[in-house]
């Protein structure tokens, strides 16, 4: 039988989840990795109950073509769905080899959030791709309280996937989302995450990428209005000479606190990695961004760029931008740059002096700053009108 | 043109203005009247781009005294943005690459912003297109830019005709040029010289700030103005500027010395 959730498979990892827990406790200030988290509010979204009611779904129609499957916690996501040619749910036995195989590869083994999904998480959703499959959209439904889900995408050799996740969250409510991709030789995964919420309900989301060489891995995430929100994308190149692009969109206002963590590691010579995240933080906001490259001395020959570009809209916003370069090998190419800055004066004046009033300026300033990743979606993002979502959370 | 009966646009008296408590303007006295094209030449740092600014409203420019009437009105107490809808516009030398702001998306808001103050009915994305489109021609530029985003990856040549294409959206009253041909080469220069000269008509004025004669060559002013020391030393007629390219600016530090100001 097909497996798309996976009791069987799930029960045994919950049991060693719960018992990592007990023995983690909650994240101290003192882990380098949380010494900049609202801790009192991870706090609440531990206490919180599991799978609560699922909200009123606001999701467009999807654009023709594009198969959705929807994660709420509980039920089956392919009950009732024909998927496309290429597109199978695994085997349990591959499955049970696959399970937790590139979290390992990733470094993400006691990791307190993974354990934090791994002692909750009763859904699973673990698919194949062969070929070239149309659009794929998996969106975790809004629901009160927690909602833990976990993906597990094995993308063959060749084969070609154009993937949007959306996250939507309202009120006391929080995901716990975790993915796991593996990228046979020359795949190419075209991946994009859109999760935009109220200011309230806050999200987890860790990703763990596994590229075998040749294989091309685009990542876009663009998030919005969580009230506590990280999102962790970690990719390694197996045997290096793959092409990971990372491209991030962090919008934050009110108290909100909004934190991306990124990990590529390169295991092998000839591998490219092109990063830009941006944090706009508005209000009393704080955006961290922390943005690890890891070049062992086996991967020679690594061509890395990262810039983080961060954007204070008000004098009680907070931005910490901290690249971290592990560099062993000696021929590479690794650059990386931050800049922190507030809206420019000469382009309002520009489009002041076009009879262009001062908060419609800076709206287009904004707009302009988010587009440049927005756009970078997959395509069949736009059934969800992204930027307009993000520039309407913008309250202040 | 020259018609002492035209409407007087901009009236300057006695201006002064700092930047960053640094005192540049030092009392500059103009008119300028509809159907008038005014040259203001001089060194670098006499003041011409920082009136310029001033008028417009850059928020970096203090007025420490002196009043500028456009059209009657007390300019000083409008906006910049406000200035613009009225009639008011600056060629920037410098223009300002935005990114992510789509260059046409752009110029719609800020047409629609200036007709709303003409008492004209706004023109939705259609119309617009066939509108800018139409303008282009003033410039000869190609449509691809308006594609990209405002002035990124532009040339200075196609920055220039970007303005210049704005000038023909916005169709202003006073429209004040700053080095509009500084980074031109003599193709690009005769191509928005000749888009200046299309949209200057009796019943709008035009002041040029310029170094050189070459823009003069093809736009012929009815003003010449010379700046130093943060006034205006000396007007005369199109043969002051010939006469610069002749003797260049030494006579200004003896008439300034004279005055008792260098």
């Amino acid at each position: 039988m097909a497996v798309s959730t996976g009791e069987h498979v799930l029960a045994p990892v919950q049991q060693r989840g719960q018992a990592a827990l007990g023995r983690l406790g909650l994240p101290t200030r003192k882990q380098e990795a949380w010494r900049l988290t609202n801790l009192s509010r991870l706090e609440a979204v531990a206490r919180m109950p599991v799978n609560g009611v699922a909200t009123a779904s606001d999701a467009p129609p999807c654009l023709d073509g594009v198969v959705r499957l929807v994660l709420d916690g509980v039920n089956d996501p392919l009950e009732g769905v024909t998927l496309p040619e290429g597109l199978t749910p695994l085997e349990p036995k591959e499955l049970e080899l696959a399970l937790g195989h590139t979290l390992d590869r990733c470094g993400l083994s006691d990791d307190w959030l993974v354990e934090f999904n791994h002692a909750s998480a009763q859904q699973l959703l673990a698919l194949r791709v062969c070929g070239t499959v149309p659009p794929l959209e998996i969106t975790m439904a809004a629901a009160s309280g927690l909602i833990p889900t976990r993906v597990l995408l094995v993308v063959e050799e060749k084969a070609q996937l154009e993937l949007l996740q959306v996250f939507s969250g309202r009120g006391e409510a929080a995901h716990s989302h975790l993915m796991e991709v593996h990228l046979g030789q020359e795949a190419q995964l075209n991946h994009g995450v859109l999760a935009c919420a109220d200011g309230v309900a806050a999200l987890f989301a860790q990703l763990a990428v596994e590229q075998e060489p040749r294989s091309t891995y685009n990542f876009t995430s663009v998030v919005q209005g969580w009230s506590l929100g990280r999102i962790e994308p970690r990719v390694v190149q197996v045997d290096g000479q793959a092409s990971t692009t990372l491209k991030g969109l962090a919008v934050a206002d009110l108290e909100q606190q909004l934190a991306v963590h990124t990990w590529v590691c390169f295991e092998g010579p000839d591998g490219e990695l092109d990063q830009l995240q941006k944090c706009l933080a508005a209000g009393r906001s704080h955006t961290i961004f922390n943005g690890a490259i890891n070049v062992p001395r086996k991967a020679q020959r690594t061509n890395a760029a990262q810039l983080s570009r961060n954007l204070l809209l008000s004098d009680r916003a907070r931005v910490d931008t901290k690249p971290e370069l592990e560099i062993v090998a000696d021929d590479v190419r690794c650059a990386h740059g931050a800049t922190v800055s507030q809206l420019q004066e000469d382009e309002l004046f520009y489009l002041r002096s076009r009879g262009i009033g001062a908060s419609d300026a800076a709206a287009l300033l904004l707009r302009g700053a988010c587009q440049e990743v927005v756009d970078l979606l997959p395509t069949h993002a736009s059934a969800w009108r992204p930027l307009e979502r993000v520039l309407e959370g913008l309250a202040s | 043109m020259i018609r002492p009966d035209a409407e007087l646009l901009l009236d300057i008296t006695d201006l002064h203005a700092s930047v960053e408590d640094q005192p540049i303007l030092k009392g500059v006295n103009l008119q300028v009247r509809s159907g008038e094209i005014h040259a203001v030449m001089g060194r670098n740092g006499s003041g011409k781009s920082t009136l310029s600014k001033v008028l417009a409203g850059h928020p970096a420019y203090r007025v420490t005294s002196g009043t500028v009437r456009y059209r009657g009105e007390n300019l000083f107490e409008l906006e910049a943005e406000e200035r613009a809808r009225l009639g008011v516009f600056l060629g920037f030398q410098y223009p300002v690459e935005i990114p992510g702001v789509s260059n046409l998306e752009f110029l719609r808001v800020a047409t629609n912003a200036r007709r709303l103050k003409q008492n004209l009915e706004e023109l939705d994305t259609f119309d617009f297109e066939d509108h800018v489109h139409e303008r282009l021609k003033v410039v000869q530029m190609d449509p691809a830019f308006l594609e990209r985003s405002v002035n990124e990856g532009f040339s200075g040549g196609e920055k220039k005709r970007n303005e210049i294409l704005q000038m023909a959206l916005l169709e202003p009253v006073v429209a004040i040029l700053d080095e509009t041909d500084s980074g031109l080469d003599i193709d690009a220069l005769r191509i928005v010289a000749g888009g200046v000269n299309q949209l200057a008509n009796a019943n709008n004025a035009t002041l040029l700030i310029t170094h050189y004669q070459r823009l003069l060559d093809e736009i012929t002013p009815d003003y010449v103005h010379v700046m130093a020391s943060g006034r205006i030393l000396r007007t005369g007629g199109r043969e002051l500027a010939l006469e610069l390219e002749q003797i260049g600016y030494d006579w200004v530090d003896k008439e300034l010395a004279a005055q008792g100001v260098a």
